[in-house]
């Protein structure tokens, strides 16, 4: 089984998910497979892409749930991907080593050399974020695009996560969730931020903001006139002289 | 990394984003938003991140296509460009030398009409459109009938600013991007967001406030929302006063020639009531004192109103209170209340003072900009009813009455817009203006009719167009009517055709209405002559579509990372309210197949027909670098062209200049992209802006700096209605008086939509629509292996309730029933639905063997199609399904019942279609596909 690192630096890279104004539109997830096919983890294996059952490897899916009833009730968009738990289950089931947590910034990774495709992995992880790769025969996941976020071929403001550039709706945000006053620390602590399922104790790095409703407005515009007969307008708005 | 990055103009949709393809030794690493581009600014969709797999189908064209066996078999042969473009200009040459109306040429959703529009004029054929009349023409129509521009390309919301946004209908079409970006903003500065949809997905599931009102309910929804405002005083008087026609006197005389149009002076300007000097006066001066009720004595003894008292009694009467517009809506009169009450706090105390001054077009100085934040967006969902027309003028009045319309905080247009209320192109193809041989004359094939007179029909009003449009069926139908082209081009009706023309336009299957019978059409002969009824089809498109299997003669297109083409002012602008802007594609990759842009292939037909303006004296082509020579060179008019940007012959000159030979190295080095922002002092009240005005007339986008003054009565439908009522010399068939009479009133009027009123509620007792899913929308690219992954069948979706009510469980199989047919399907339940309505993914059903898909794909398998189930004639079998004003077609009127399958039904949805057969060239599937390994092999043996 493969351990924990033994020290790390704090970082915890990860990302922070805003389900308020997430409208489903897969931005992320289709950035994501662009730029991962042809990155650290590549290919991101397509199997059947034209046939009766295509099936390929994505990073990051986006499931729509409802909440609630009838008209009171939500509809929410939920993207889904590797959250790079403090304590990952999918790194210690590892029988070989090949899933391993980096103690700099705390990024789940895999060695695909070391991977025999077991597959415990994929078992252990509570939030189904692994993608076995069938072809290649080695598991993959969510890199938090590594090979962008250090890559100095990049403009800085481009040295994120291909999720986080893309969002149309701007509902990902990229950040050290182990510095309080990150974007992505006080996002959380402001808007109520949440780990997911956090009762398996694996205490998922990335969190998840809630969505916000303003309530419908009650009232009514009170009628200047309790008589509502057209006649009656007419004759206040007659009075009314304008300019033009 | 890329070792090369190119920008261009993505084509996933019709958004225009700007994008860099990052090219690796020639292919594609990938595609991502452009961040200086005014458009997207960086952003990049799920569409459009896919664009690797466009390019990588298997379903491209390689070469031009001659049928060889029956239509519909898809058997064809390859032949050569030099016999395709011979054969193509036989064919046309043919039709233009005797009677050029004989070349029906339509174009989907593609963005070349500044092209093809400009080229069936020189062709001489009236018979011309875009798909517009089956999209959103109701919306385009009646706000350039009524504001002289709409959302989308011609205005949006003022995202930055606006506190208030609501939003009808379907919305995830137009301005995917640009939206997505406006609803972050939204959210950020905690706007509320309240969305009017009868289907809780997508932008609406992040509303504030979900409004599930009925299908086809909007209008009288909208209605309810005025008449709250009119009760209560809660109006902009003076923005109706300033900048609207709502004090123009309207002529009180029924049973005379005049009866509703506006009170004129000698010089034929209309008139209103000034009530300090208490008199009639010329309603286009400044400085007066209009008076928006009474009665007035005209000098010539006549009655006459202002229009805004005749609005205000509309929506002052009792359908439209709350109550009643509430139970025909299925929503709580509460409702209606509280959004309206909402409204007028947000417009009135919570106004927005921009320090900005400013002059109107009187002179007069203003030293602020004061703007009222509430603000709209629709498109499809209110548009695409035979009710939609009124439905959306009916929006932009009480944008009016709010006085929203390009202020801080409301919505704003984009340049070239406003134009003239409506604007001022007439359609050419009257009586005599189709000649052999000859240029159209008397205008372009689209237009804007003001009144009867300029109408497409002759003495007896048949009509003159194929697809009847701007006859009395459709009189305002602004983009033509391409659903209706089929069936009146196979019943010979008004006329027989020779050579039906298509671009990029699915009309064999999720572009048609009532699939099945226009298959038929297709493939009818002429029992005497075994002729096809339409004799020779053209089809022009970059995949193998199902209407590639109906086209006898193929010209197979580029990609969008092939070729060139320009986003011009003369088209779909992608301006910003800011300012203006254009863009262009240009070749990212090398062609490695034997296909050619369409464009360049439509310019070689029209040197080798010798069309006006496409060739020399001496018969040699004018633009022979194909299109993108054209793109630099060609002139509209002196000055301008297809692109504003680095205009004149040292490339400095913008919206007006010479023809810049270096123009499109000067887009290459600006992003592929040009963007001018006006001066601050004329970003708001264009409409009445002196600023904004001149610099618009010096561009070109009018034609004097005159103020737009908006419609809230349109007197065109006016002049229709006297028509109808026996005025005037041009009279419609006694036929079409009633419904003229009904329909064209100038005042926003709800009727329930028509098919409905022709049905038994019984009988058919849900509405069904579509749904635009994002991943999908404007694309739908099933042959595109990432996007069929997240969408590649789709549901049927009823509420959770109605599934309860009639015994439908989750997953359930079911017959969807119309007037016109039946489909079948799969269930799902959901909350968020209106009760009495059915829905589904637009265009996901493919047609087994189509797109380069195995025919056992679950697109073909599984995936439905309402289309189906639409009929393109009203339930009486003689009129369009359709609006009644412009001719829009009436998708989302559709009514049906559902019923549970049989067990042994279950499992394959309906109806199925013979397989069709793979193309001649077609490349074999790839069973797995390992895209990028490439790139990962070369970094490690680096």
């Amino acid at each position: 089984m493969t351990s924990l690192p033994s020290t790390t630096t704090g970082v915890a890279l990860g990302l922070a998910i805003d389900l308020d104004s997430c409208v489903g539109c897969h931005a992320c997830a289709v950035a994501c497979k662009e730029w991962n096919s042809g990155g650290h983890a590549a290919p991101l294996t397509d199997l059947d892409p034209y046939g009766a059952a295509p099936n390929g490897v994505w990073f990051n899916r986006i499931h729509s749930y409802e909440a609630g009833e009838g008209g009171d009730g939500l509809t929410v968009h939920f993207p889904r991907s590797c959250l790079h738990c403090a304590e990952p289950a999918c790194v210690t089931v590892c029988p070989t080593g090949a899933s391993y947590k980096r103690g700099e910034d705390g990024i789940v990774l895999v060695d695909e050399s070391m991977c025999i495709g077991c597959k415990l992995c994929s078992w252990a992880c509570p939030y189904g974020a692994r993608e076995f790769d069938q072809a290649e025969g080695v598991m993959k996941k969510c890199t938090l695009c590594v090979d962008r976020i250090y890559n100095e071929n990049l403009p800085e403001a481009e040295r994120i996560p291909a999720c986080v550039s893309v969002c149309p709706t701007k509902s990902r945000h990229f950040g050290d969730f182990n510095d309080p006053d990150s974007s992505v620390s006080r996002l959380t602590a402001g808007r109520g931020g949440y780990d997911l399922m956090p009762e398996m104790g694996y205490r998922p790095t990335n969190k998840y903001l809630p969505p916000r409703r303003q309530a419908p407005v009650a009232g009514a515009l009170p009628p200047v006139e309790a008589e509502p007969a057209p006649a009656s307008g007419f004759l206040r708005w007659l009075d009314r002289i304008l300019s033009r | 990394m890329a070792d090369e990055i190119r920008t261009t103009t993505c084509y996933m949709c019709a958004c225009r984003c700007g994008v860099r393809v990052h090219l690796k030794d020639g292919r594609i690493r990938y595609i991502d938003g452009n961040p200086a581009h005014p458009v997207n600014r960086g952003v990049i969709c799920g569409k459009g991140a896919a664009g690797i797999m466009k390019q990588e189908s298997p379903a491209k064209l390689a070469k031009p296509l001659l049928r060889t066996g029956p239509r519909g078999s898809n058997e064809f042969r390859e032949i050569e460009w030099d016999e395709a473009l011979a054969l193509a200009a036989d064919w046309l040459g043919q039709v233009r030398r005797t009677d050029p109306k004989r070349l029906a040429f339509f174009t989907g959703r593609d963005q070349s009409q500044a092209l093809t529009g400009w080229w069936a004029e020189q062709f001489g054929t009236p018979n011309y459109a875009a798909h517009g009349g089956f999209c959103s023409v109701n919306m385009a129509a009646a706000g350039l009938y009524t504001i002289g521009g709409s959302f989308w390309e011609f205005g949006e919301a003022d995202f930055e600013r606006t506190k208030l946004f609501v939003m009808f209908g379907v919305a995830e079409d137009h301005g995917s991007n640009p939206i997505k970006l406006g609803l972050a903003r939204l959210k950020a500065n905690g706007a509320r967001f309240v969305s009017v949809n009868p289907v809780r997905t997508g932008y609406s599931a992040i509303a504030d406030q979900w409004i599930g009102l009925r299908p086809g309910t909007d209008g009288l929804f909208i209605g309810a929302l005025i008449g709250e405002l009119l009760r209560a005083d809660r109006i902009d008087f003076e923005f109706l006063a300033r900048y609207t026609n709502a004090p123009w006197l309207v002529i009180d005389a029924p049973g005379t020639a005049d009866h509703g149009l506006f009170a004129r002076n000698a010089e034929g300007r209309p008139l209103l009531w000034d009530g300090v000097r208490n008199e009639v006066v010329d309603a286009h001066v400044a400085g007066t004192s209009p008076r928006l009720a009474g009665d007035v004595v005209l000098d010539d003894g006549r009655r006459a109103r202002p229009a805004f008292a005749l609005m205000a009694e509309r929506f002052l009467a009792s359908e439209y209170l709350p109550e009643a517009a509430a139970a025909a809506c299925g929503i709580a009169p509460d409702v209606i209340r509280g959004l309206a009450a909402e409204m007028a706090r947000v417009a009135f105390e919570e106004t927005i003072t921009l320090d900005v001054p400013w002059t109107d077009w009187a002179g007069r100085r203003h030293d602020k900009m004061v703007g009222r934040p509430v603000s709209f967006h629709a498109m499809r969902g209110i548009s695409a009813h035979s009710n939609g027309f009124h439905t959306c003028r009916a929006l932009h009045v009480l944008q009016m009455v709010l006085g929203t319309i390009d202020c801080p905080g409301g919505f704003r247009y984009k340049p070239p817009f406003p134009k003239p209320v409506p604007p001022p192109p007439r359609p050419g193809g009257r009586v005599g203006e189709v000649r052999p041989g000859e240029k159209l004359a008397g205008g372009p094939p689209l237009g804007f009719v003001q009144g009867p007179a300029d109408l497409l029909v002759d003495a007896a009003g048949t009509p003159l167009r194929i697809d009847k449009a701007y006859s009395w069926e459709a009189p305002i139908a602004a983009h033509g009517l391409m659903h209706h082209v089929i069936r009146n081009a196979w019943a010979a009706d008004p006329y027989p055709i020779e050579v039906l023309f298509l671009f990029m336009a699915n009309m064999s299957w999720n572009s048609a209405m009532n699939i099945g019978e226009t298959l038929q059409m297709l493939t009818d002969r002429d029992p005497e002559s075994g002729e096809y009824r339409i004799p020779k089809i053209i089809y022009a498109d970059a995949f193998a579509s199902e209407m590639v299997a109906y086209a006898d003669l193929v010209l197979p297109d580029t990609t969008y990372l092939e070729r060139h083409d320009s986003i011009s002012l003369l088209d779909r602008p992608i301006s910003d309210p800011d300012g203006p802007a254009d863009s262009i594609r240009r070749p990212v990759l090398p062609l490695d197949r034997d296909v050619r842009p369409f464009q360049t292939v439509l310019l070689d037909l029209g040197v080798r027909l010798g069309l006006p303006g496409l060739v020399r004296d001496d018969g040699s082509a004018l633009y022979p670098g194909g299109f993108p020579d054209y793109m630099v060179n060609h002139q509209r008019r002196p000055g301008i062209g297809m692109l504003a940007g680095w205009r004149g012959p040292n490339g400095d000159q913008h919206g007006v200049g010479a023809p810049n030979p270096a123009q499109l190295e000067a887009y290459i080095a600006n992003g592929c992209f040009w963007h001018q922002k006006f001066p601050e002092s004329a970003r708001f009240f264009k409409h009445a802006n002196r600023d904004y005005l001149e610099i618009a007339a010096r561009m070109g986008y009018i034609a004097t700096p005159d103020p737009v003054i908006m419609q809230i009565y349109a007197e065109p439908l006016q002049r229709f209605r006297l028509a109808a009522e026996g005025f005037g010399p041009v009279q419609p068939p006694d036929a079409e008086r009633e419904r003229i009479r009904r329909f064209f009133d100038p005042l926003p009027i709800w009727y329930a939509p028509l098919e409905g009123e022709a049905l038994s509620p019984d009988d058919y007792p849900m509405a069904a629509i579509t749904q635009r899913p994002m991943i999908m929308y404007h694309a739908w690219d099933s042959q595109n292996a990432w996007q069929r992954q997240i969408l590649g069948e789709n549901r049927l979706y009823l509420a959770r309730s109605t599934g309860e009510r009639l015994g439908i469980a989750e997953d359930d199989w079911i017959w969807v029933e119309s007037h016109k047919g039946r489909i079948k399907g799969q269930v799902r339940l959901m909350e968020g639905c209106n009760p009495e309505t059915l829905w589904t993914w637009n265009a996901v059903g493919k047609r087994a063997g189509a797109w380069g898909l195995d025919p056992a794909a679950p697109e073909a398998r599984r995936g439905v199609l309402l289309n189906h189930l639409i009929s393109d004639l009203l339930p009486d079998g003689r009129r369009g399904n359709c609006d009644p004003v412009t001719g829009q077609a009436a998708w989302y009127d559709l009514r049906v019942r559902i019923r549970r399958c049989e067990a042994d039904e279950a499992g394959v949805s309906a109806p199925q279609y013979p397989a069709l057969k793979p193309l001649p060239h077609a490349k074999p599937r790839p069973g797995i596909l390992s895209y990028g390994a490439w790139f990962r092999r070369r970094r490690e043996n680096a």
